[in-house]
Parts: structure tokens; sequence; C-alpha cells
């Protein structure tokens, strides 16, 4: 019998094992394994074992591009996450037959193509377009703001790179092909992913928490961060992984939106695999990007597992206390 | 109660920011001139709305031809991956709720991964396989790797289903007198079903709509409607075609998914 059931274990499993074995594991390995080759002039891979290829990511280029891949991934994640919360707030506290309705709206245009809906943004920030005279009129006030502040203040957002000189580039600033049609185009892709999980931890929040916190005399906003916020962590996080993984990995839109100055790993990637056929340069950056993607991951493994055995702990302090007070009463 | 305005007014905004591109998709596919993409003509007048473009799908004309056989290019891949994939999706969900032990623990890292991993990743990472295989790309390839990466989801889906599932309705079987095989297609797949359409639907949305891992693994000359479409920024012209099919299979989804919920609401009537 138990022989039997060892060989249905075996049949059920091996079509999905084999499967991923061969087409997902194998494959990462042999990424792993290209990265410590050379490259051969006809674009294949060097027959002999080299850190070549680990050598020529110290170029210059390299860290750039990984540093401002981390960065506008989050700098996505923060707007996501900033814009999801008061909208999963919003929709939790809607009458129950709208809020499978609002809920239902919001995945509503992933039913169009993704790629067409980049499209879309493409048309609406070209240049001729009133987009574009919104963000001109926006430079022109920021500029016209700037002029007004003390010329040390100045100085010092300049130096500190949180301002770029202003007026000079009003010409020839464009939305479309800059890092800030990639974060928009980006937030507009990923905030449904982001407002999901919030707003299911959102559904299962007790709202009588933030009553009994007003009826206390906090304020809306300090009951909204300091319970509300805290009640659906849980959903914050994975939102917050959501987001994260998929803008790092991100290549669409960069490639049609960003331009030349805007290129992340994702399109170093393409280009080193597809266009310049550098398969061991290729293999490295997307092993740098695993890396970076497993960063995060593990992080959030760690704080999980931190708040369970805290949560442990303090429950285990509480009945200690309990116990030993009802001991000296 | 306290109405929260802030939280309200935030919701609507974004609910617009969702749907401006949506509406202009429809939109565009209406308008006559393609080329330069405006709804006034030359002397700022407003130019009509017609069907120039929708016309251009319904008969088939040449210029139309590629961007619909890239179409029903990935509507062939996207059937074909659901189904292999619901397969193998669903038996992996049966051994991962079945079993346990250290072959059950290698199995569910092996499913759950390619959850977690950016798609470029199995994308680089199948060409990588190909190419070190010496395998050329096209059809084929593309199907192996949009059932790659569809087979976890559908697991993930059957596996919450199954999380539900009362297995002593299998032991009733068995008892009756069903084999294993019996029981399976006859008592627990029934039940199944429902989780199975539902990583089905999932596999086939994320296949269809797949752009980074097959733009890795199409090879030269093999389309797949979204491939086909972001290899268009140098040839815009056909671009209104583009947004006129991309409405057609929107109003296409919101049918099914109409119908569907009608379907299961009779069904619920009935019940009750």
């Amino acid at each position: 019998m138990k022989k039997r059931s060892r060989l249905a274990e075996w049949l059920v499993t091996a079509p999905s094992f084999v499967w991923l074995l061969l087409f997902f594991a194998v494959p990462t390995l042999i990424v792993v394994s290209f990265t410590f080759h050379g490259h051969t002039a006809n674009g294949g891979v060097a027959k002999e074992w080299s850190l070549v290829t680990w050598r020529a990511l110290v170029d210059p280029d390299y860290p750039a591009i990984v540093w401002r891949t981390i960065r506008l991934s989050f700098e996505i994640t923060v707007w996501c996450i900033l814009l999801a919360l008061p909208c999963s707030y919003a929709i939790a506290r809607l009458p129950k037959k709208m809020r499978a309705l609002v809920a239902g709206s919001i995945m509503l245009p992933f039913w169009t193509s993704f790629v067409v809906r980049v499209f879309a943004w493409k048309t609406m920030l070209h240049p001729d377009g009133w987009l574009q005279t919104c963000y001109i009129s926006f430079l022109q006030v920021r500029g016209w703001l700037f002029g007004w502040l003390p010329a040390g203040v100045q100085s010092f957002l300049e130096w500190s790179g949180l301002v770029s000189h202003g007026a000079a580039d009003l010409s020839t600033a464009t939305i479309l092909d800059s890092e800030l049609a990639v974060v928009l185009v980006s937030v507009y892709t990923f905030l449904p992913f982001a407002i999901m999980p919030i707003y299911t931890a959102a559904e299962k929040f007790d709202f009588s928490l933030m009553e009994a916190a007003r009826d206390l005399g906090a304020k809306s906003f300090y009951a909204f961060r300091k319970i509300f916020v805290p009640g659906v962590k849980q959903g914050i996080v994975s939102a917050i992984l959501m987001v994260f993984i998929p803008a790092i990995g991100s290549y669409v839109i960069p490639q049609m939106l960003g331009g030349t100055d805007c290129v992340l790993i994702g399109n170093k990637i393409f280009m080193r695999a597809i266009q310049n056929r550098n398969i061991p340069h290729a293999s490295a950056l997307a092993a740098l990007m695993a890396f970076s993607v497993l960063v995060p991951m593990g992080l959030a493994f760690w704080w999980r597992r931190r708040q369970n055995l805290r949560d442990k702990k303090r429950l285990a302090d509480e009945t200690a206390r309990r116990m030993t007070m009802g001991g000296v009463a | 109660m306290k109405k929260s305005f802030f939280a309200q007014t935030v919701l609507g905004l974004v609910l617009l920011f969702l749907y401006v591109p949506i509406v202009l998709v429809v939109a565009y596919g209406f308008i006559p001139n393609g080329i330069s993409m405006q709804f006034t003509g030359a002397e700022g007048e407003i130019l009509g709305f017609n069907a120039k473009w929708y016309r251009q799908i319904f008969t088939n004309a040449p210029s139309a031809r590629k961007l619909l056989d890239s179409f029903w290019l990935s509507v062939e891949i996207a059937g074909l991956a659901t189904v292999i994939s619901c397969v193998l999706g669903t038996t992996s969900a049966l051994a991962l709720h079945r079993w346990r032990g250290r072959l059950q623990s290698a199995h569910h890292a092996l499913v759950y991964t390619p959850l977690i991993m950016p798609d470029i990743l199995i994308g680089i990472s199948l060409l990588m396989l190909f190419v070190a295989c010496q395998v050329e790309c096209g059809f084929w390839t593309i199907l192996i790797a949009h059932v790659t990466f569809c087979v976890s989801y559908v697991a993930m889906t059957v596996l919450a289903r199954l999380q539900d599932f009362d297995d002593a309705v299998m032991e009733a079987a068995y008892d009756l007198g069903a084999g294993p095989l019996t029981a399976f297609f006859k008592v627990q797949l029934p039940m199944l079903m429902p989780g199975v359409v539902a990583g089905g639907l999932l596999a086939f949305t994320l296949s269809i709509d797949d752009v980074v891992i097959t733009s890795f693994v199409n090879g030269a000359g093999t389309n797949t409607f979204p491939t086909y479409v972001s290899s268009m920024v140098k040839h815009s012209k056909n671009l209104p075609t583009v947004f006129a099919l991309s409405t057609l299979m929107l109003v296409g989804t919101c049918a099914l998914v109409g119908v569907s919920k009608a379907l299961v609401n009779m069904r619920q009537k009935k019940m009750a």
C-alpha cells in the first residue's frame, strides 16, 4: 500500500515538476553559468571559464543603471502606496453593494491590452498635446516660485539635486522621453495591484476602532495614520512586493516612453541579449536583477517572521504577567 | 458618522486617472486621420467620427492583415497555453495538497518562485536555454514560455480552492466503491471546476497580454498581438486600427463576463 501511494505521488507530481524543472530551474542555472564565461565575436559564449563578464560590470555605465532602476522602482512604489491607502480606505467604507462594483471597476481597465494602454499614454503625452501644456505651465510656476526663494536656499536645493535648473530648459522640456513619463505610466499600470491587497486587508479591518479613536479626541488624519495604517500593514507589505518587483523588471514602459536617458536594467538586458548579442553580459545583468528582487523579498519574510515572533513573545509575557499577578493576589 | 471626503476625492481622481486612457483608446478608434492622432483638422475644425478603421478589420483589408494575423496567433497560443497549464496546474495543486515531504517542498518551491520573479528574468533564462540547445525560436518556443509562467498561477488558484475542499467526500466515494480515477473524475474534479476555470481565465489573460517574455523567445518574424503592437513605434500608420481592435476586444470581454455573471446568478436562483 505504502509503495503504491509513493508511485501515485510521483505520477501526480511529475508533469508540473518536470516541466518547471526543465523550463524554469535549468534555464536559471544556465544563466548563472553563462555569467562565468566571456563572449565571442560572433555572439556566442566562449568555451573557457573566466571572470571577464563580472569584471566588465564595473563599467561606469552599469552601476548608474542599476541605481536608476532601484531609485525609480522606489519612487513608483511610494506613489502607489500613498494613493492606494486612501483609495482602499474609501472603498472599504462604501456600502456593501457599491464595494464590489468599485473594486471591479478598478480592475476593468486591465481588460485592454497593456501595450495598447501604453500607446494611449504615448499619444496623450505627445509634445503637441494638452498634458505637455500643463507640464510647461507647471515648470513655469515652479521656476517663478523658485525665484522668490532666498539665494542660499536656491543654491542648496540645486546642490542637493532636489531641483534641476529651472527656467533654462523650458523650451526643450518634454514629458515624453523623460523619467517623469516612466514614473507616471508605471504608477498607472501598477496602482490596481497596490489597491487590491490593501483593500482586501481593509475589508477585514474593524472600523469601530477608528470611531473609538475619534471619540477619544483623535483628529481624522491622526486616527488614519495611527489606527488604520497599522491595521492593514499585512496588505501594505504585499502591495509593496506586488509593485516593487515588476517595477524592477519593467522594460516596456521605459522602452516606449523613457527616451534615451531613461534606460533601466530591463532595457539593458534586452539590448545585450537581442540587439548586440552579448549573452554573458545579459546573463550577468539578469543575475543582478534577481539579486535586487530577492533582497526585498528576504527582508519582507524576515519582517513577517519577526512580527510573528514578537506577537508570540508579547502573548507569552502577558500570560506570565497575568499568572504572577494572580499568584500575588 | 464622519464622512472621509479626502479619501473619497482621492478615489474619484484615481478612477479618473485609470479611465482617461481607456476612453481615449475607444475614441482614437473612430478618428478619420490616423497619422496625426488629432481630433481636429489642419484649420482647427473638429473632424467627424467614422468607422474607417473598423471597416478595415471586418473586411480583412491588406493593410490590417498583419495585425489580424498576429491577433489570431495570440488567441491560438493563449488557448493552447491555457489548456496545457490547466492540466499541469491542477495536477500540481493536487500533489501539493495531498502529500507532504521533501519532494513536495521542492515542488512547492518550483511552483512558487516563478510568481515572485520579474517576467523579464523568465524570458531571458528561456532564451538562454533555447540558445544553449540551439533551438530555432518560433511558435513552439512561445508556447513553452507561456505555459511555464501560467502553470504557477493556475496551481495557486486551484490550491486555494482545494483548501476549502472536504476530503471526507473522497472517503465517501471510496467507501461506495469508486476507484481513485473514478473518484477523481466524477467527484473531485467537478467540485474543483470553479477553481480550474478561474485559474484558466487568469492564464488566458496573462498569456494573451504578455509582451515581455514573448519578445525574448519569439524569434524573427513571429509576432503575437502585443509584440506586433509594440513594434509599431516605427510604423504607426495603423495605430487607429489597433485601437479599434482593442475596443472590440474590450467589448467582447465585457460581454463574456456579463454573460457568465448572469449564468451564475441564474443557477444560484434555481438552486435557491
